[in-house]
Formats: C-alpha cells, structure tokens, sequence
C-alpha cells in the first residue's frame, strides 16, 4: 500500500492492528517524517539496529489514520547518519540521542546531542548495541559532567533532587530553577537504571525474551508481554487461539485497574489524605491477591507467552473475579463521590500541573496523560483487535489537562475496566489455550498494545537461527517525560510529587 | 465528611499477623543484629533504594504499607535518609549508573547497619544477568548484604520475613 503523499510502498504486517512496513532513503525518510507530521500523525518509536541484517538500519514508528507505519532506511556502515526528525516531532529529541548512545547513529542537524542513557558505564566512541561490540567488556567509569541548561536572574536558584529519592520510587535526577516557591524551570535527567536490557536481548530464544521484555517495566508487564508475543506471533504469522486473546485482554485489564487503585491511592495521600491511601492500597491488595489465586502471580508476570497463554480460568475463578468486579464498582462509586466533595483534594488537584492540549499535541502527550489532555488516542478503540473488536471500548477523555483530569480518568477508565473486565469473563470462549510458534529466520515483526500508561510498541527482528537479532522495546513514558517538565512550570516545587504522580511515568521503561 | 465515616465503619480492620520470621534466610554478616535489637528494641527505619530495578519490586515494597501488612503497626517505618535509617532494603540488579550514588547511601547510613537485597534481581542480577557493561548484578556485588530475598517479585509476606530475619536476635543455625 502506499499512503496518500507517501513516496513509500508499504506492505501489511500479519498483525491483528493495521501495521505496516516500508524502506526508504535518506529524503524518503524526511519527506515521510513532513508527511507523517502535517496529516496530524504522531511518533509512536524511533529505533535502530546493526543486529538484524548485513547493513545497519535506523526506523520509526509513527501512527497515523491507516495504523501504525514502521518506515526504515538502511544506513552506511562507516558513517551512519539519519536526517534529524526532532523539529518535527520534538519527542523525538530523547530518542535520537539514545540512538547515539547505543548505536552510534548520529542524527544529522540535532539541535542536542548531548548523551542521553549514556552516563559513566561506558566511553563516548563504544557503541553496546553494535555487531562488534563485545558483552564480555568492562569499562572503567568515565567521566560524567552533564550540561545542565541553568536559568539566570535575580534571586533565581536551583533545587538538585535525586538518583536516590526520598520515598519508595525510582531513581532519576531533577533539577529545578526556582524563584522562591515558584518553578521556572525543571530538567530532567534519566538513565540511571540503564541495564543494557536490549543488549541483553540479542541471541536469547523466544521464551527468555518473553520474559525479559515483561520486566522491562514491572508495572506494565501484561502490556509489554502482549506486545512482544504480538511481535513474535506476527513475524511468524501465527495466530493465538481466541480463549488465549480474552485471556490476554482479562489480564490487560487487570493490570490497567491495580495500576489506577495504586495511583489514585498515592494521589490522595500526596495531597494529605491518608484515607484516600488506606482505601485504594486495600483495594489493590484485594486486586493482586486475587491475581494469584487465579492465574498464579499478583502482578501477572509471564502469564502471556508467544502463542498463547501460560495460565488458565476455571469457573470457580471466574465466578470470584465476577464478584470482585461488581464489589469494587460499587466502593470506587463511593470513594469518587468522597473525592468529588472533598474541597481540600480539589483544591490541590485543580489547575495544578496543567498541560493544555494544544501543547499536548505540540509535543506529542499519549496514552493516559494524552487523553486527560484532548489527546483522543486509544488503541482500543481507535483500532480495535481481538477481543476489544467485539467490546465495543468506549475512549475516556478530558480537556482540563490538570492534576484533577487525570484523577477523573484514572477513575473513567477504571469504571470501563471494570465493564471489560465483567464482559470478559461472561463472553470467554473454550477452547486451547496456546498456538504452536516457533520464529523463522531473518524476519521482522511489531507489537502494539495500549497498557494502563500508554501505547506499548515492541519491533522484533530475527536472526538466522530463530533466534532475536534485535528487539526494540518502546514505552510510552519516552513520549510524556519532557511534558512533565512543562507541567511544572509556574506551580510550586511542593506540588512536584503531585503533579509527578498524577503522570506516574516510567523510568525502567525509557531507561532499559 | 459523614461519608468518609461511614466509609471508615463499612470496614473492619484487616491488618493481619506478623508472619514468622525466615531465619533460614540469613547470611553470614549478620553479626551486628544483636546490636540493633539492643540499642532500637523493635522500632525499626528502613531506607529502599531502587538500585535499577524493573520497578516490579518496588510495587511489592509499597504493599508492606497497606491496611493489609501494616508495616507501620509493627514498628517498622521507612524514612526518607539513609542518614536516619537502620536498614537499607535495595532492589537490583545494581546498574552502572547507579553504584556510586548505592555506595554513598550505604556510606551515609550509620553503624551498626543492615542491608537486605530484594528480589531475583538484587539477588544476583536474575533476569538481567550477572554483570555486563551496563549492570553489576547482584547487591552484593557493590556493598555487603545480610539477608537476601529471592522471588520475582517477592510477595509482601516473604519481604516481610525477610526484614524480620535480618532483625530478629535469633544467630544462624
Ligand atoms: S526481581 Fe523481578 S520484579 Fe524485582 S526487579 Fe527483578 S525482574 Fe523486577
């Protein structure tokens, strides 16, 4: 197919969502990017790899009306360099400069290229995700002076908090340029849980790289285990039985809900409403409990397999899991109701950390975060595979694009979870539980699933033996880490933990 | 603010009982326990440092704070300092970028001190492997450790026994 404007031919992935793969050259690459940008798609990856075929290639991914379009160009070996795509697509800045880090492709015309994942672990010209690279290496710590952007003016000073924050989260740095109370600026700096995950993919079987890209982010491990097995399932053309699909979907579900009673727990408590806590921390136990007893783990990891799934439902399973739904539905009722008249929450939650949804789309906002901000994108709905083609999902959305919208989301999605998650069971067919999957050799696929934060990409390319020459593995938090700067701007740095939380992105995910 | 009463009597209290603790998990290096429970009694402050971890662990370590496991009802607090804490718990595996700023946490954290690693990962690197250019592995790799806890993640219950093995008096066997 060749999309309107495009120079392109693309051809169909075999996957369940419309994802299609084109190759192009160096201004086919720019002409799609313009393309891509002025029809209002966005930048769902960017990605490379000297892994996968004799010569190295850089891709992106972007999603547009006709699906996702993976566009890829083959790169000289002794120089490889790519026409920059950040000033049309500015999230795309972050990853370009990882790109760098890992692979040595430059980005021609960059505006920053300072490191980005690449801290002290290894020196600027060794490059771990190339062919010649080797995993047995050591390198002694290299220097790491950051260049920080500093403000200047009277009376402003900077705030440095972190790696190590001071409560139960993962490490990054941020440091704030403040006037008093009042955020002029913030800048992060990520990359201190880089652990050389998608070196650490190259040469595994598929049933170790399943679980490895589960772990990418332990809060998304459903998401990123579906995503994955698409991939796999896509380039090997096999289809997973329809139980195995609702199955799957349960589980996304699942997921999605603990995430949600997990966050509105910790936002009510960062706006000093303890109860909120006890509440919503007791319902998610409740959750996860009820995870292990039926599939056997409480946050679902290694549940979702190529092929198939690695668990099963009887009926006394699924009866529990029905009344917990129709139990929770009616608590959550009644704690929105408490947060709704709660006039100490609103007052922290409304107008605070607002992102509007012309700076969303500017910037690119997706997932959750997006959809609280007029970013109308949930793959679910938008193109919906099975099971959700026969669940009819409805999209929640906001436009206030503040802390307060997405607490009304977090409670939106959870009610339609909740509709899912009581379809699911009713509507779950027999049947087998997995497909046999083995991964031809030198082939390509993708995998694309919206989880609780965002649309999760994983592009997965095989070597001669079956085995991963290349697995890119994409989270949304890549997308709605420099917004959260923006967020910021203008509120004051007690509201930070708030305003941080109500985002809840990923560092494991963009850090890898 | 009645419906937040009426929701607070809708539930009983669920907070269960402290499991025992896994003594069979202790590991040489212990030998400061003694000294803890005599100078701290029971009340104890933990500091979690998120070494690198898929932040599958940390989800778990959250959980010790629910109505459920009420960790704080047990005297156990996590504190905000390393500076104020008596035990570190850190999740792994141990990345790059992140073994100077564990060394300095565990630097600014007075003796006597304990450290508990968490999970497959702060075990010995699990599923991320034991060292490359980008990870060190396990926890013990970068400071000691006294008690490890395998799972992955590890269940609240089994966090809990574990912190309890690395505080109670009991010597190994
Ligand atoms: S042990 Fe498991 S849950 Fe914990 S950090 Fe490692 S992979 Fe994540």
């Amino acid at each position: 197919m060749r999309p309107a404007g495009l120079e392109v031919d693309f051809a169909a992935l075999a996957a369940p969502l419309p994802m299609h793969r084109g190759r192009t050259d160096a201004d086919g690459w720019s002409a799609c990017a313009r393309h891509i940008a002025e029809a209002g798609g966005r930048l769902v990856s960017l990605w490379g790899s000297d892994t996968s075929r004799d010569e190295p290639y850089v891709a992106a991914a972007y999603a547009s009306a006709e699906g996702l379009l993976w566009v890829e160009f083959e790169l000289d070996r002794a120089a490889p360099a790519y026409p920059d795509i950040a000033r049309l697509f500015p999230a795309a800045g972050r990853m370009q400069r990882a790109l760098f880090d890992l692979l040595g492709f430059r980005a021609e015309q960059a505006i920053d290229v300072r490191p980005w994942l690449r801290h002290a672990a290894w020196p600027e010209d060794v490059f771990p995700l190339r062919r010649d690279f080797d995993p047995a290496r050591r390198f002694p710590a290299a220097g790491d002076a950051y260049p920080f952007v500093t403000v200047e003016g009277d009376g402003v000073h900077e705030i440095a908090v972190g790696p190590v924050h001071a409560g139960i989260i993962e490490p990054g740095h941020f440091r704030f340029s403040v006037v008093g109370e009042k955020v002029l600026r913030l800048e992060q700096r990520l990359g201190y849980k880089h652990k050389g995950i998608e070196r650490r993919f190259i040469g595994m079987d598929l049933g170790q790289g399943a679980q490895l890209a589960g772990r990418v982010s332990g809060d998304s491990t459903v998401a990123y285990a579906w995503a994955f097995a698409m991939a796999a399932e896509t380039l090997a053309g096999v289809e997973p039985p329809p139980r195995a699909l609702w199955l799957r979907a349960l589980l996304l579900e699942r997921e999605r809900v603990a995430n949600h009673l997990g966050d509105l727990g910790a936002l009510g408590n960062d706006a000093a409403f303890g109860f909120a806590l006890a509440r919503f921390s007791g319902l998610r136990e409740d959750w996860l409990r009820d995870n292990g007893e039926a599939f056997g783990h409480r946050l679902l990891m290694d549940r979702i397999c190529p092929g198939g799934v690695a668990c099963e439902l009887d009926a006394a399973g699924r009866e529990r899991l029905l009344a917990r739904a129709d139990a929770a539905t009616g608590e959550l009722a009644r704690m929105r109701r408490i947060f709704d008249e709660h006039a100490g929450l609103q007052d922290r939650f409304v107008t605070t950390g607002r992102v509007t949804p012309a700076l969303a789309a500017q910037l690119g906002l997706c997932g959750l975060a997006g959809r609280a901000s007029g970013q109308a994108f949930d793959l679910r709905a938008d193109f919906p595979w099975p099971p959700y083609d026969r669940l009819a999902v409805r999209k929640c959305g906001h436009h206030n694009g503040d802390v307060a919208a997405r607490v009304e989301l977090r409670f939106d999605e959870l009610f339609e979870s909740l509709r899912l998650i009581r379809a699911l069971l009713v509507g779950l067919p027999d049947g087998p539980l997995r497909s046999e999957l083995a991964l031809p050799a030198l082939a390509s696929g993708a995998g694309w699933v919206e989880g609780w934060r965002g649309e999760v990409f994983v592009a997965l390319d095989s070597d001669a033996h079956g085995r991963i020459a290349r697995c890119h593995c994409h989270d949304p938090s890549w997308q709605n880490w420099p917004l959260l700067e923006h967020a910021v701007i203008g509120n004051i740095v007690p509201d930070f933990p708030l305003i941080n939380k109500s985002f809840n992105l990923s560092y494991s995910g963009q850090d890898l | 603010m009645w419906r937040i009463l009426r929701e607070v009597a809708r539930h009983r209290r669920v907070s269960e009982a402290l499991p025992e603790p896994a003594c069979e998990w202790q590991r040489e290096g212990q030998r400061i326990q003694h000294e803890i429970l005599r100078v701290l009694g029971r009340a104890l402050a933990i500091r979690e440092v998120d070494a690198g971890s898929c932040n599958g662990c940390e989800l778990e370590i959250h959980a010790l704070n629910n109505p459920y496991y009420n960790l704080e009802g047990a005297g156990i607090r996590f504190v905000a300092s390393p500076r104020h804490a008596d035990l570190l718990l850190v999740t792994g595996p141990v990345s790059r970028h992140m073994e100077t700023a564990l060394r300095r946490t565990y630097e600014a954290t007075p003796a006597p001190k304990l450290v508990v690693a968490v999970g497959d990962c702060g075990c010995d690197g699990g599923i991320f492997g034991e060292q490359s250019y980008a990870s060190c592995g396990g926890v013990a790799r970068v400071i000691p450790v006294d008690v490890a806890i395998t799972g992955c993640p590890p269940a609240p219950i089994d966090l809990m026994r574990g912190i309890l093995a690395a505080v109670t008096a009991r010597p190994p066997d």
